[in-house]
């Protein structure tokens, strides 16, 4: 029984959604108010979602894998990843310019969206919690290499650190440096390695440890 | 595009009441363009149900990260860069 006063005339239990988190609540209403209105329909949003589900970081890792033994392809990589990822019959996603910066020696790369959750999700995957969270966001601008650490990440003094808050239409991957060792790997195996956090460039692929 | 790369320019410093794409930390100071994109629908009216138009010169934008956040304790060589739409530029030289 209510105790709760109402201007209506009938008892009842509080009114709640269970253990649905609010965000989660205002999501599905939302989506059903722009049903209702015509503006979406569920199809679009079961499309959308088997779109993005779809994506991995695979994908990703093959442009990287064939970038690490093709010079060429790497060099087209750099200048438009966008045309790269068609060229390998990839799919680049709906934004009109994805970046691809490059990791070596002397400069590492890691990207953040301080606004909300932007990054190549079509090559990279939905992105992680952890991408979204206010703690990242805020910290991957203003403390950067104490991210890093809090990642594995061990970055040498003299290594210059480029952080890309993508705040608009471009999308940014990290092409990190093919570790040592790693010589003998044809491309498949390569691309094995590479990992989403790497093309995000809060880690670093390592060679697989050798076996026995 | 008004600005080219190597161009050192500064972001607005002013208020603005909604959505828009330019983070607080960087209002008001000065960088330097590193590449100059192509033009894109203005997210400040197309997040309020309107077209976007004219579309807004975008622009990737590099600081240095001590400009940016005066007790930064990593490497003074150490820098950040965002997308930054026309609209929010001045020349700085």
């Amino acid at each position: 029984m209510s105790e709760h006063e109402h201007d209506h005339d009938h008892p009842h239990e509080p009114i709640t959604n269970g253990n649905e988190p609010p965000a989660a609540a205002r999501a599905r209403a939302l989506e059903q108010l722009l049903i209702e209105k015509g503006a979406i329909s569920r199809e679009d949003v079961r499309e959308r979602i088997d779109w993005l589900v779809s994506r991995s970081p695979t994908d990703g890792a093959r442009l990287v894998a064939r970038a690490w033994v093709d010079p060429d392809f790497k060099q087209r990589l750099l200048a438009d990843a966008r045309s790269a990822a068609l060229e390998l019959d990839l799919d680049p996603g709906p934004s009109p310019v994805v970046v691809a910066v490059e990791n070596t020696d002397d400069v590492h790369h890691m990207v953040v969206c301080t606004l909300c959750s932007c990054y190549p999700r079509a090559l990279l995957g939905p992105p992680p919690a952890w991408y979204k969270s206010f703690p990242y966001r805020s910290r991957a601008v203003s403390d950067p290499r104490g991210v890093l650490d809090e990642f594995g990440v061990e970055l040498g003094d003299d290594v210059e650190l480029r952080v890309l808050d993508s705040t608009a239409d471009i999308r940014y991957l990290v092409m990190p440096r093919r570790p040592a060792g790693t010589e003998a790997m044809n491309e498949d195996e390569l691309a094995a390695l590479i990992t989403r956090d790497a093309m995000i460039g809060v880690a670093q692929p390592a060679a697989p440890a050798p076996i026995g | 595009m008004t600005y080219h790369p190597g161009q050192r320019v500064r972001v607005a410093a002013r208020p603005h009441d909604g959505h828009h794409r330019t983070p607080g930390y960087v209002k008001g100071k000065t960088g330097t363009v590193e590449r100059a994109y192509a033009s894109f629908k203005n997210p400040e009216t197309r997040a309020y149900g309107a077209d976007g138009l004219p579309e807004q010169p975008l622009y990737l934008v590099g600081f240095a990260q001590r400009d940016v956040w005066p007790d930064y304790a990593g490497q003074s060589r150490d820098r950040i860069y965002l997308d930054l739409f026309e609209h929010w530029l001045e020349d700085a030289e």
